[in-house]
């Protein structure tokens, strides 16, 4: 195990693991990924990846921009985009509300565009410490018009390897906006990390894109429709693009849930808080399990469907006052009992303190089942 | 006559800056109508053009061409 | 008979959406003009704005793209960062540009990108049905100024060239109009040097053009065009503001 890395440097063997920040394996795992514009404004808890990426791209002679706001970059992004690049932008909280109005842009020009969230406490200026308190804003959008963006929720530093170049990959493949939405933890945090299985990435086709009209027609790209019916039909074809991805893209992993008779759902870092909790009460024979979504959007509402057949206990875990439960009430439409325990902005939940929680959830729900 | 334009009845708006600007003064507002209710320029049969396009430069909808011997 | 003037390759059919005796529209075709004699018709990227001015990829026949109100010169950044051969200039009304886009244009404008701004500066929002802008005149009637744009209250038109003349990063600033022929000629020069100063990567060049909005001045075509020069140009003094060689 190799000792500190320095914050926004990335040294050392190619089989070692390395100890990165979130934030630092996400801008390494970015360029990996092709990511030839990277645009960004400082805001804690992710200055790290923009750091990096300063470096990092001016050391491989790729676009690199501190821009005047988050506003700036969001749009820059949608300017390289449309010039045929693999744009990125990072923020948190209140830099990705600045953003919206881009996002909605992408969506409706169909560009794609990576977009990092690194939540923390909010709302207004909030405080640097990690939080889920934007989960809505991410899974319904922030931004005006019917448009959805995949959200993909990692829950480690490893996993920003999986998440970054696949947050690339649908974006092209839909040529639509992805998010990615970690937290402040999970962007500066250290783990040890390695990115042997980062697959160089996939060539899509760009015919959409703005080069000049050389041997072609012009083309024009805009989100004006004033014919209403025009209007309207774009709308259905983005509606039907965002059905492919529901039908298509949901990914979560279970945890312990084969004997479960109470299954948690917490995503991201709530989630690692999560598996602490579930380990202790495994050792006192509750059968406890977690459903973990690793796509906040499109919401693995199936899974948990088919596990109401069998299980009654559904025990929601999240670092907000309450967000995440909407999709699971929405998913279970009624059936099982869904409990509750979440924290907004500000201080971390313990495994221990979930634990003790969630224990005695499981203990009256058991006594109701007896009466 | 050196010069001779011609102005799309379509696409005038009847802003009569070609009138204003015409060193001859040789455009005039018509009682013609376009299909956008506008009464349209025209030029005035007789008057003189020296082909100088001064109207087509000022013109705001790229309705005048202008010919010239 | 030969054919003196006509129609530029580089405008496509539609017919203009604009007032009678609007600016736009010479300004619109003097750009094509240029992008047709400077044979950049497959180098162009246009990015258009919100407003009177967003309509133009209905007649460019070249690449374009339309930006969020105010955004253009952050999209014009990032279109030219990964395409720096091409020719990248943004059209913005003077609410797009002088209102929710100066920090964007500012800080262009400051980092010295290689692209050039078509600044349209009618005094009015036009779009929306001649509401004040922040190049309104002093005692200006507006929808939003009924008894004349008290500076108290809602502050002096903005002079956009000579500002971004103190930034460092400004190679070349011109304030042209388009309210008679010499003035069109001379416009067209400028676009034209805006452009090159482009092409010859020495980096940001703007070109203000004051624009004659008939309608929304409650004057006539003719009537607009003379006020520009009475009025307009001793708030907005015409000429070279910038030229670093």
């Amino acid at each position: 195990m190799r000792c500190h890395v320095s914050r926004s440097g990335y040294r050392g063997d190619e089989n070692l693991k390395k100890l990165m920040s979130g934030n630092a394996a996400l801008g390494e795992a970015a360029v990996l990924s092709g990511c030839s514009c990277y645009f960004g404004y400082p805001i804690t808890p992710q200055n790290e990846l923009t750091e990096y990426m300063a470096k990092r791209m001016n050391e491989l002679g790729r676009v690199f921009i501190q821009s005047e706001s988050e506003i700036a970059a969001i749009n820059m992004v949608l300017g390289a985009s449309v010039a045929g690049a693999r744009a990125m932008t990072s923020s948190s909280s209140p830099g990705m509300s600045l953003k919206q109005e881009g996002i909605s842009y992408l969506a409706a020009d169909e560009l794609p565009a990576v977009i990092v969230d690194m939540v923390r406490g909010g709302p207004g200026m909030g405080n640097i410490s990690p939080a889920q308190s934007d989960y809505l804003q991410a899974t319904r959008g922030g931004g005006h018009g019917d448009y959805k963006t995949i959200v993909l929720a990692p829950g480690s530093v490893q996993e920003l390897t999986k998440v970054v170049p696949l947050a690339f990959d649908l974006a092209d493949r839909y040529r639509n906006p992805v998010v990615i939405l970690g937290d402040g933890m999970l962007g500066q945090m250290m783990e040890p990390v390695d990115f042997d299985n980062v697959q160089p990435p996939k060539e899509y086709p760009k015919d959409y894109i703005l080069t000049g009209a050389k041997g072609r027609p012009s083309r024009m790209i805009r989100s004006l429709l004033f014919d209403t019916k025009e209007e309207e039909e774009h709308n259905w074809k983005l509606v039907r693009k965002y059905q492919r991805m529901e039908q298509n893209e949901v990914r979560y992993e279970t945890f312990l849930t084969d004997d479960a008779e109470m299954i948690v759902i917490a995503y991201g870092i709530g989630a690692r808080i999560a598996k602490g909790a579930i380990k202790r009460l495994r050792q006192e024979n509750l059968k406890v399990g977690m459903v973990r979504p690793i796509t906040a959007w499109p919401f693995p509402a199936a899974v948990l469907q088919e596990f109401a057949r069998t299980v009654h206990e559904f025990f929601v875990f999240e670092m907000s006052a309450g967000q995440l439960i909407e999709d699971v009430k929405l998913a279970l439409n009624g059936r099982g009992h869904i409990h509750f325990y979440g924290r907004p902005g500000g201080i971390i939940p313990t495994p221990v303190e979930l634990y003790r929680i969630i224990g005695r959830h499981y203990y009256m729900a058991s006594r109701r089942e007896q009466s | 006559m050196k010069g001779m334009i011609s102005i799309d009845p379509e696409r005038c708006k009847g802003c009569a800056l070609c009138i204003e600007f015409c060193p001859k003064k040789s455009i005039v507002i018509s009682d013609r109508l376009n299909m956008k209710g506008y009464f349209i320029a025209t030029f005035v049969d007789g008057k003189e053009c020296t082909g100088c396009a001064t109207c087509a430069v000022m013109c705001p909808e790229v309705a005048i061409e202008v010919m010239k011997t | 008979m030969t054919k003196v003037y006509t129609r530029p390759g580089t405008i496509k059919e539609a017919h203009f959406h604009y007032c009678p005796g609007c600016g736009h529209g010479i300004i619109n075709r003097l750009l094509m003009e240029v992008i047709e004699e400077m044979g950049l018709r497959e180098k162009a990227i246009c990015v258009a704005p919100a407003g009177c001015g967003m309509l133009v990829y209905n007649y460019f026949d070249i690449d374009t793209l339309e930006s969020a109100h105010g955004r253009g010169a952050a999209v014009a950044t990032g279109i030219k960062r990964v395409r720096p051969d091409n020719l990248v200039f943004s059209y913005q009304g003077d609410g797009d540009l002088a209102a929710i886009g100066t920090a964007e244009g500012f800080h262009a404008a400051n980092r010295g990108e290689s692209i050039t701004v078509i600044f349209v500066n009618n005094g009015v929002y036009g779009m929306t049905g001649g509401q004040m802008a922040p190049t309104t005149l002093t005692d200006q009637v507006t929808t939003t100024t009924p008894d004349g744009r008290n500076p108290i209250i809602a502050g002096y038109p903005v002079r956009i060239c000579e500002v971004f003349s103190m930034l460092d990063g400004t190679t070349y600033l011109e304030r042209v109009t388009v309210n008679k022929p010499a003035a069109v000629a001379k416009t067209k020069k400028a676009i034209k040097k805006a452009f090159q100063c482009q092409l010859d990567g020495k980096g940001f060049s703007l070109v203000e053009i004051l624009s004659p909005c008939p309608t929304n001045w409650k004057m006539g075509p003719i009537e607009s065009c003379r006020w520009i020069d009475d009025v307009m140009t001793k708030q907005f003094p015409l000429g070279v503001v910038k030229d670093i060689k």
